[in-house]
């Protein structure tokens, strides 16, 4: 496929060069994109992938380097001269409004405002020409609110060949997606291509990269490192090439589970808002064993991490801690019962931005370790933390700097260390590698099993079905808040487990949750 | 009964549109500032301000719809004011919206004072007179109720379809609804959200302070101390109430004005001689509280109300 003879170059960066401060972003980055060709972008976090299109899109203005488009140059930091010129970007987090309908969405800034009319009929009807060529199938009048993820992602596509671009980005397409979604969207990406449309695939997604692209360049550190033709290259050296070194992901043997630390019998909780509550779940967490929990977000993982949390309560159903079930239950009470929890948003919920390394690294345990007759020992925490830093290779100027200064790899690995020093039995981790780089996920992922082989629980809640399968003993799948039974390690294909996240086999399993 | 024979009277009914004139201006402005991202706090001050502008350009020899023009001006700019802190600078909108309130109100007085200096009772202008638009007019109860007002209800009214045409007609209405909903959404289309905002919070000034004016031009002629008396807040709870939707906001101040217009009737009545006037006065704020308990709980507020847009920042 790649040895397309000289096909037109749509697309022309020309020594792309981006300094914020000391911090070089982009250096001299150069490359061509073709008529019809798909390039893969990959690198880790803060590589340089983000700052490189918000250059394209006008964001930001580089300090040196031109952009060609079509041949013509593309006037710098002007926002609307690349959408004018046909490129469309789907981005990661959809830029989508969900109070409003689909062809609202899509329509939105295409006519200048002085546009008398939005021509609502004629919009929806192109809407749907275009949603049956492409096969994006979503109905024009419905509130975005209201569609599903994948249907989202449609729509951005839609709003990107509404505008007739002949360059597409899609920025991370599929971390939202089932693999069954995946799929579809790579079909639709086919038959975009064929009719002359390019693509940029950004993503750390190998096998992706490796199923799309015909040619794949490696950023790294700002730099452009490397350029293969897809078919001439593999996964191992593209991760190589990634982090800059050959980089092993810790390979993880089934163990025998242990006794059950914490059992669910028939447990259920009442609904949050759009996000489903469990519905009479059974779950058991044994020792020395990865239980994983696969599932697209917002299918009842939040109810089952705030329950293992101590947040809410069941309404129905019995929570069974060591074989005893538990009267009252509160964070504290899940603190004081050994269960440690590695929070889903670090920011939100695991650190407090403005207080220092040593502050963040007490939160759960100033009272019981670090005071003395309702005195606070801060000699004795600073000691501790800075054992934190040192053990869990915590980069950081000292225990006293803000934790908000830190990067997400950094403040995950000391939320880590917190977790850990408390040797806890039962250990929650909610996306515990969500945006870090392979290093550190590398790191994560070695730390969780190495709790496991010690003898605690774990219980992985992730939206990423490699990082699950990979790392779980035992995989269950949510989806509306009801799980699947569990998985032994290897025993499932992706496929297999995708259908499940899409809620197919729950009704002859469970016939009625109610 | 009594209140039958209110209901059933034109004069009940052209009194609760009198009444409502104002709210439908103010509301109006306050669902462009809201639909666009921003609450505007500043509405009792700049409705203040209005009634002031309109009536002292008037007294000063303008004709009464330069007068209207001059509030509609002065709206805008303190608008202007309130914009600048709270988009580009993104300060807290309650804060600059109470500050505007306080600062207008202060500066009416203040410049009242400075112009009128020693007079004790505030002249009187000639004030918009009714219209009996023809054959209209003339319909059963319909008629005087509806269509023998002053030209400025009628502007009003216009006003209300023209918003509710641009907002949900338009690319730029568009624009002011999906910047209130997720500015990312607007500026990934290279558009302003901080022109956008701006504009609206500018524009949605200008109408608050024509409902202001209403107050001296058209209701009274005159202007006194305390006669916006709370309208600006009634109009954010109308807004909520209408849904944030042009055509309900507008049913909501002729009921609020309806039970008002109500209220004065029925302290008349036998049942006013028992029950104490202050109760009568508290009605149409406790019926507008039960409403909007009732109206607004399947609302859906614009997602991005009072989130102030940082470009860089996701």
């Amino acid at each position: 496929m790649s040895t397309e003879t000289e096909a037109q170059v749509v697309l022309r960066l020309q020594g792309i060069t981006k300094r914020f401060g000391p911090v070089t972003a982009n250096e001299e980055v150069s490359f061509d994109l073709h008529r019809g060709e798909v390039i893969a972008l990959l690198g880790e976090n803060g590589a340089g992938k983000t700052t490189l299109m918000n250059i394209l899109f006008g964001q930001y203005t580089a300090d040196a380097g031109e952009v060609e488009l079509f041949g013509q140059p593309l006037p710098p930091g002007a926002p609307r001269a690349a959408l004018d010129a046909g490129v469309g970007m789907v981005h990661q987090h959809f830029t989508l409004a969900d109070n409003l309908t689909v062809w609202e969405n899509i329509v939105l800034g295409v006519d200048h405002l002085s546009t008398l009319s939005l021509k609502p009929r004629q919009v929806k009807s192109r809407i749907r020409t275009l949603s049956e060529q492409f096969h994006l199938k979503v109905d024009p009048e419905a509130k975005v609110g209201r569609l599903t993820v994948g249907e989202r992602q449609r729509v951005e596509i839609l709003k990107a060949l509404y505008r007739d671009a002949k360059i597409l980005i899609l920025d991370e397409p599929t971390a939202v997606l089932t693999p069954q979604e995946a799929k579809d969207l790579f079909a639709t990406l086919e038959e975009a291509i064929a009719t002359g449309l390019s693509v940029i695939f950004i993503s750390h997604k190998l096998h992706e990269v490796m199923a799309i692209s015909h040619r794949v360049l490696v950023l790294r550190h700002g730099k452009l490192v490397a350029e293969r033709a897809t078919h001439a290259t593999n996964r191992e050296e593209l991760a190589a090439l990634m982090v800059g070194a050959e980089v092993s992901a810790p390979s993880i043997e089934s163990r025998a589970p242990g006794a059950p630390l914490l059992s669910l019998h028939q447990v259920s909780t009442p609904d949050q808002g759009a996000a489903p509550g469990l519905k009479a779940l059974d779950l058991t967490l044994a020792a020395g064993q990865i239980t994983g929990l696969a599932g697209v977000s917002g299918n009842g993982q939040a109810a089952l991490s705030d329950l293992l949390s101590g947040l809410i309560s069941p309404t129905k159903g019995e929570l069974l801690l060591a074989g005893a079930p538990v009267a009252s239950w509160s964070p504290r009470s899940a603190i004081a019962q050994g269960i440690a929890r590695i929070p889903e948003d670090r920011h939100k919920t695991g650190t407090i931005a403005d207080f220092d390394l040593t502050e963040n690294a007490i939160l759960e345990t100033y009272a019981s370790r670090f005071s003395r007759r309702g005195w606070m020992d801060w000699a004795r925490a600073r000691a501790f933390t800075k054992d934190l830093i040192q053990t869990y290779d915590v980069r950081c100027p000292g225990p006293d700097i803000r934790i908000r200064l830190l990067s997400g790899g950094n403040m995950q690995k000391l939320i880590l260390g917190r977790v850990l020093e408390e040797e806890p039995q039962i250990i929650l981790a909610n996306q515990p590698v969500r945006g870090l780089d392979i290093g550190a996920v590398n790191y994560v992922h070695e730390q969780l099993a190495k709790a496991r082989d010690r003898g605690a629980a774990v219980l992985l809640i992730s939206e990423d079905l490699d990082e699950i399968m990979q790392l779980s003993d035992v995989i269950h799948v949510i989806s509306e808040g009801r799980l699947s039974p569990g998985f032994a390690r290897g025993s499932m294909r992706p496929e297999e487990l995708g259908g499940w996240m899409a809620g197919n086999g729950f009704d002859a399993e469970a016939p009625d949750a109610a | 009964m009594d209140l039958f024979d209110i209901l059933l009277s034109a004069s009940f009914w052209a009194a609760a549109i009198r009444i409502a004139s104002p709210l439908i201006f103010a509301t109006l402005g306050e669902l462009i500032c809201e639909r666009a991202g921003v609450l505007n706090l500043g509405i009792e001050g700049i409705m203040v301000a209005g009634a002031f502008a309109g009536w002292i350009a008037v007294w000063a020899g303008l004709p009464l719809w330069g007068g209207v023009a001059v509030a509609m001006i002065t709206g805008m700019m303190l608008g202007l004011v309130h914009s600048i802190l709270s988009v580009p600078f993104g300060l807290s909108q309650h804060v600059v919206g109470i500050g505007l309130t306080l600062l207008a109100t202060s500066l009416t007085f203040y410049t009242y004072r400075v112009v009128l200096p020693e007079v004790s009772s505030p002249p009187k202008i000639t004030a918009f007179q009714p219209y009996e638009i023809p054959l209209l007019s003339d319909l059963p109860i319909v008629g005087p109720a509806l269509f023998s007002q002053t030209p400025l209800t009628y502007a009003g009214f216009i006003l209300a379809g023209l918003t509710a045409v641009v907002l949900y007609r338009t690319p730029l209405g568009l624009a002011v609804r999906a910047a209130g909903e997720n500015p990312s959404a607007v500026a990934a289309q290279g558009l302003s959200v901080t022109a956008i905002r701006m504009g609206a919070v500018i524009v949605g000034s200008g109408f608050m302070a024509v409902g202001g004016a209403f107050l001296t031009l058209s209701a009274f002629d005159s202007f006194f101390f305390d006669m916006v008396n709370g309208r600006g807040w009634i109009c954010i709870a109308l807004v909520v109430f209408g849904a944030w939707k042009p055509g309900k906001a507008v049913l909501g101040a002729i009921l609020f004005a309806a039970f008002d217009a109500l209220q004065i009737r029925l302290q008349q009545t036998g049942i006013g001689a028992v029950v104490p006037y202050q109760v009568f006065l508290m009605l149409p704020y406790f019926l507008s509280i039960l409403a909007l308990v009732v109206m607004s709980r399947r609302a859906e507020i614009p997602a991005a109300l009072m989130v102030p847009f940082n470009k860089g920042e996701r």
